[in-house]
C-alpha cells in the first residue's frame, strides 16, 4: 500500500473505476441481441431493429426523466396518465387552432405540451418537496388525477386529431433523417442533454448528492426542495417531448394511452444501473434498459414462446429481479 | 417477599436468605474488559454489587460507564473478564438470559412502540395468554397496578404515541420491573424527566432499596447521586477510579474524580490574547426543545468552547445558527444581520459548521474526494452552470497537501479514509468556502492521537489568519487545552462561562452537572 504523506505532489489522475452498474446494462443488451439472433435470425434485421428501437423511443425520453427524479431520491408513478393527459390537451388545442393557424398548430402545440409538461412536473415536484408527501403517494395520486382527466376529456372515448393536421405531423413519428427514425434520433438528443446537465453542470452534482444522502446535502446548503423540484419538472418535459412523438403514431389520445408505462419506465432506470434509493444516475444505462425492454416484448412476439400478452408480467419480474441484483451486489 | 407485584414467576433465580443476600453480592464482576476492534472502551474493572445498595455509577462521556452497564445486562460479551453470582461464574448472551439471572438494564432512550397501548407495551413480548388468545383484560389490571404502584395515573388503555415523555419513561421503568428482579440498573433515567417526576423516580428507587433489591444508577446529576447513592463508583477512560461510600463525596469531589488527569502536549501553545473585534453575535437565540435564549459574541481570532453534557443543547443551538433547525433570535456576523432559515444563506454569509456526525451529515462516503471537496462551495467554485473539473482536481491536490489527508490514490471514495483522514477532508470541505467564523463540533471524535494533535494545529492556524473559531466538545480536555474561553450549556441554557485559570475541569463538569456555582468563577450568566 502506498501512501501520500503531504510532502509529495499528487499528480491529478483521471481514474477509471468502472463499476457493474456502468457496462451491466449494456452487456445485457448484447446478450440479448446474442440471444434473439439464436432464436430468430429475423430479429437483427435493420427493419426490425429499428423498429423495436423506435418503439422503445418513448420509455427512454421518459425514463431518462425518471432518471432525474429517482437520482435525486424521488420517485413518479404518473408518467404514463401525464403522458396520456398531455398528449389530449395538446391533440385539443392543435384541433382548436388547426382553423384558424393551419400547419402552424403543430409546432405551436408542441411548445403547450412542453409548458403542460413542465406545469405537471412542478406540481408532482411541489407536492412532494414543499408538502413533504412520499413520492409514492403523492404521484399516486397525480396518476389518478391525470387518468381522470384524459378519461374525461375524451369523454371515454378517443380524441383524434384533426384530419388537416394528420400529414404534416406524420414525419414526426414516421419520419427518418439520413436513415434513422426520428423518434431514434430524438431520444438521443434528450439523452446527450441529461447527460450534460447531469455530468457536466453543477445541478447534476446537486442532484445526486441530495438523492445519495440528503442529511449531507443539506449540511453543505443545498436546497432539497428546489433539486428534487426541478428533476420533477425535468421528468414533465421529458413526458411531454414523448407525448409530441407519440400523438402521430396513433394520431389520437385515449382513456389507455400510457397505461402500465410508470412500470417499464421505472424498470429501465432500475435495470439501467441507477439506484432506486438515490444517488448516481446512468443516463445511457437506462436508455438501454428501455431497449432492453422492448427487445424483451418483441422477441416474446417472434419467439411464440411465452404469449405477448404476458408482456407486462415478464417487466414485473425484470424489475424485481433488478431489485434483487442491487440488494444484493451491495 | 416482595410488594411489588411479581408475575410469571418462573422460579428460575435461585432464593437464597435473607441474612446472606446482605453480605454477598448479587452480582461481581471481576476485571472486566471491553475491546472494539483496537479500541478498549472498558478495561479490567473490578466490582461487587450489593443487594439493598444503591450504588452511583459517574464518569464523562466516554469514561466507559454505558460499555460496563451493557456487559453487565448482557446486551455485550465482555472481552476479558468474568461476571459472577452466587452460583459461580456466569455467562449473558443477550439480555434475556440477564433478565432470566434477574439483571434488568432500564434504557436511557426510550424503547416502546408508539402506536400500542400502554399495557401492551408493558407486556410485549409476553403477552399472558388464557386459553391460547392473549388475555388483555388481566394484562390491563396488572399494567395498571404496576402504574399505580410507581405513581402514574396514565391509563393502560392510552396509546403510547399520547403520553408525556415522563409517562413513557415510567411505562419503561414499569416494563423493567414487572418481574421481580435481584439487580436493576438505570441508565441515565432522570435526562427527560422534571422536578416532580425525578423526586418520584427517586423514591421508586429507594423503594426497590428497601426490598433488597440492588440498584446500579447512572446520572449526570451529580445533586441525585449525592443524595441518594449508597456508593459511588468513579470511571475514567474505560477504568475504575475507585469506589467511595455515597455521603463521603460532595459534588466538587465527584467532579474532581470524574475528570483529574495531566494534559498531554497534545495541544498548540494558546496565542497571547489577541482577540480582536467581535465576529458572530448570537442574540436571544431559541431553538425549540433543545436551547432557550441563548446570547454570545465570537471575537476574530479567538477560540470559544462549548462543553456540556450531551443534550444540553449544543449541536442543536448551532444548528439553529445555521439554518439546520427553526429557530428564532438574531444573529449578526461582523454587523450584517444573517438569515437563520437557511443553511445556503449562513454558509454565504461566512459561517462555516462541521458536523459531528462526520459519516452521517458531513460526507458522502459512496462519492469521490473532489465531489465531497466542494460541495459546500459548488457555487463559489463553479460560477455559472457548468462545472469546472480540473479546478475542482487541483483544490484537491492542494487539500490533500495542506490538511496531510493520507490516502492510496486521488480517486478513493471518501467511505474508504480512515476517520481521521475524513475529518480532515471535511475540515477541507468547510473552510474551501471561505468562512469567516468556523464551528466545529467534536472535532476529534473517533480519530486517533496523531490525527488530533494535527487537528488542533489547524484549528490553531485559522485563528492565527483572523478567522474566529467555535469549538464544540465533550471531551472537557480538548476544549481546556485549545479553547480562550468556555461557555458552559446545561439543559438548553448557558449555564456560565469560564476562562483564564478558572477554566479548570472540575469548573466545567460542575457547571454542566448541577446549579451549584464553581468556587469562584460564576462567570457571567449572560
Amino acid at each position: 500500500m502506498t501512501v501520500i504523506t503531504g510532502s509529495t505532489p499528487v499528480k491529478p489522475e483521471r481514474e477509471w473505476n468502472i463499476g457493474w452498474a456502468d457496462v451491466g446494462p449494456f452487456v445485457a443488451l448484447i446478450a440479448l441481441l446474442a440471444i434473439g439472433f439464436a432464436v430468430n435470425p429475423d430479429f437483427l434485421s435493420a427493419t426490425n431493429l429499428g423498429n423495436v428501437i423506435t418503439r422503445s423511443a418513448f420509455i427512454a425520453i421518459i425514463a431518462v426523466g425518471a432518471t432525474f427524479v429517482i437520482s435525486s431520491g424521488g420517485l413518479d408513478l404518473s408518467v404514463g396518465s401525464m403522458a396520456a393527459f398531455i398528449t389530449g390537451i395538446t391533440i385539443m388545442f392543435m384541433n382548436r387552432m388547426a382553423p384558424d393557424w393551419g400547419v402552424s398548430a403543430i409546432p405551436a402545440g408542441m411548445v403547450v405540451a412542453i409548458a403542460v409538461g413542465l406545469l405537471c412536473g412542478l406540481m408532482n415536484g411541489i407536492i412532494v418537496t414543499v408538502g413533504k408527501i412520499e413520492p409514492f403517494i403523492a404521484t399516486l395520486g397525480t396518476m389518478g388525477i391525470f387518468r381522470a382527466l384524459i378519461t374525461y376529456m375524451s369523454d371515454g372515448g378517443t380524441i383524434p386529431i384533426d384530419r388537416t393536421l394528420r400529414d404534416a405531423y406524420r414525419p414526426v413519428y414516421f419520419g427518418t433523417i439520413a436513415g434513422i427514425p426520428l423518434p431514434i434520433l430524438i431520444s438521443i438528443a434528450v439523452a446527450v442533454v441529461a447527460s450534460f446537465i447531469l455530468y457536466k453542470m453543477k445541478y447534476g452534482r446537486k442532484c445526486a448528492a441530495v438523492g445519495a444522502n440528503e442529511d449531507v446535502a443539506r449540511y453543505s446548503g443545498i436546497s432539497i426542495i428546489k433539486t428534487r423540484t426541478i428533476a420533477y419538472a425535468i421528468q414533465g418535459a421529458c413526458v411531454a417531448i414523448a407525448a409530441i412523438c407519440y400523438v402521430p403514431r396513433l394520431g389520437a389520445a385515449t382513456p389507455t394511452t400510457g397505461v402500465l408505462w410508470e412500470l417499464q419506465v421505472i424498470t429501465a432506470v432500475v435495470i439501467g444501473g441507477t439506484a432506486l434509493r438515490g444517488g448516481k444516475g446512468h443516463v445511457w444505462g437506462t436508455v438501454a434498459g428501455a431497449v432492453i425492454l422492448e427487445l424483451i416484448a418483441n422477441l416474446m412476439v417472434l419467439s411464440d414462446f411465452v404469449s405477448e400478452y404476458l408482456v407486462a408480467g415478464v417487466q414485473g419480474v425484470i424489475i424485481i429481479i433488478a431489485m434483487l441484483i442491487q440488494r444484493f451486489s451491495k | 417477599m416482595s410488594s411489588v407485584v411479581s408475575i410469571h414467576r418462573d422460579g428460575r433465580a435461585p432464593v437464597v436468605q435473607a441474612d446472606d443476600l446482605a453480605r454477598q453480592p448479587v452480582l461481581r464482576a471481576e476485571n472486566l474488559s471491553k475491546e472494539y476492534g483496537p479500541v478498549t472502551v472498558l478495561s479490567d474493572v473490578t466490582l461487587d454489587i450489593h443487594p439493598g445498595e444503591i450504588h452511583a455509577i459517574i464518569g464523562e462521556n466516554g469514561a466507559g460507564k454505558s460499555t460496563f452497564m451493557r456487559l453487565l445486562s448482557g446486551y455485550a460479551e465482555p472481552t476479558a473478564g468474568s461476571l459472577s453470582m452466587d452460583k459461580g461464574v456466569v455467562r449473558f448472551v443477550g439480555p434475556e438470559q440477564a433478565q432470566q439471572a434477574g439483571i434488568v438494564l432500564v434504557h436511557q432512550e426510550i424503547l416502546l412502540a408508539d402506536a400500542l397501548t400502554v399495557a401492551e407495551n408493558l407486556f410485549l413480548g409476553r403477552e399472558l395468554m388464557r386459553n391460547g388468545v392473549v388475555d388483555d383484560r388481566t394484562m390491563r389490571r396488572l399494567a395498571a397496578e404496576k402504574l399505580a404502584e410507581l405513581g402514574s395515573m396514565v391509563s393502560p388503555n392510552a396509546l403510547v404515541r399520547n403520553i408525556s415523555l415522563a409517562d413513557r419513561q415510567l411505562v419503561q421503568i414499569a416494563r423493567a420491573l414487572l418481574d421481580d428482579h435481584r439487580l436493576v440498573i438505570f441508565d441515565e433515567p432522570t435526562a427527560v424527566l422534571t422536578g416532580d417526576e425525578v423526586e418520584r423516580l427517586l423514591s421508586i428507587i429507594l423503594q426497590l432499596k428497601a426490598q433488597k433489591i440492588a440498584v446500579l444508577y447512572i446520572s449526570h446529576r451529580l445533586d441525585e447521586v449525592q443524595r441518594i447513592a449508597d456508593k459511588v463508583t468513579v470511571l475514567r477512560d474505560g477504568k475504575l477510579v475507585g469506589t467511595h461510600p455515597g455521603h463521603s463525596l460532595s459534588q466538587l469531589d465527584m467532579a474532581r474524580l470524574m475528570v483529574g488527569r495531566d494534559l498531554a502536549a497534545l495541544y498548540p501553545e494558546k496565542s497571547p490574547a489577541a482577540a480582536g473585534e467581535r465576529m458572530l453575535s448570537v442574540r436571544n437565540l431559541s431553538v425549540p426543545g433543545f436551547a432557550k435564549d441563548i446570547t454570545f459574541d465570537v471575537r476574530k481570532s479567538e477560540i470559544l468552547g462549548f462543553a456540556g453534557m450531551i443534550g444540553a443543547g449544543r449541536t442543536e443551538l448551532f444548528e439553529g445558527i445555521m439554518g439546520l433547525r427553526p429557530a428564532t433570535g438574531e444573529v449578526e456576523l461582523e454587523g450584517k444581520s444573517i438569515n437563520i432559515h437557511s443553511a445556503r444563506a449562513a454558509i454565504d454569509a461566512g459561517i462555516g459548521y462541521l458536523t459531528e456526525d462526520r459519516k452521517g451529515k458531513g460526507l458522502l462516503l459512496q462519492e469521490r474526494l473532489a465531489p465531497n471537496l466542494t460541495l459546500s462551495a459548488l457555487q463559489r467554485f463553479h460560477p455559472g452552470l457548468l462545472m469546472r473539473r480540473r479546478r475542482e482536481q487541483t483544490a484537491l491536490t492542494q487539500a490533500v497537501d495542506q490538511y496531510d489527508i493520507r490516502l492510496k490514490s486521488l480517486g478513493v471514495k471518501a467511505g474508504q479514509l480512515s476517520g481521521g483522514n475524513q475529518q480532515k477532508l471535511l475540515l477541507a470541505k468547510i473552510l474551501l468556502a471561505a468562512p469567516s467564523v468556523v464551528v466545529i463540533d467534536e472535532p476529534t471524535r473517533g480519530i486517533d492521537i496523531a490525527n488530533k494533535a494535527q487537528i488542533y494545529a489547524f484549528i490553531q492556524r485559522l485563528v492565527m489568519e483572523g478567522k474566529a473559531c467555535v469549538v464544540i466538545s465533550s471531551e472537557m480536555q480538548e476544549l481546556i487545552g485549545i479553547c480562550d474561553r468556555i461557555l458552559v450549556m446545561r439543559e438548553g441554557r448557558i449555564a456560565g462561562e469560564v476562562s483564564g485559570d478558572e477554566m479548570t475541569e472540575h469548573n466545567v463538569a460542575l457547571l454542566a452537572t448541577s446549579d451549584v456555582a464553581p468556587g469562584k468563577g460564576e462567570g457571567g450568566n449572560r
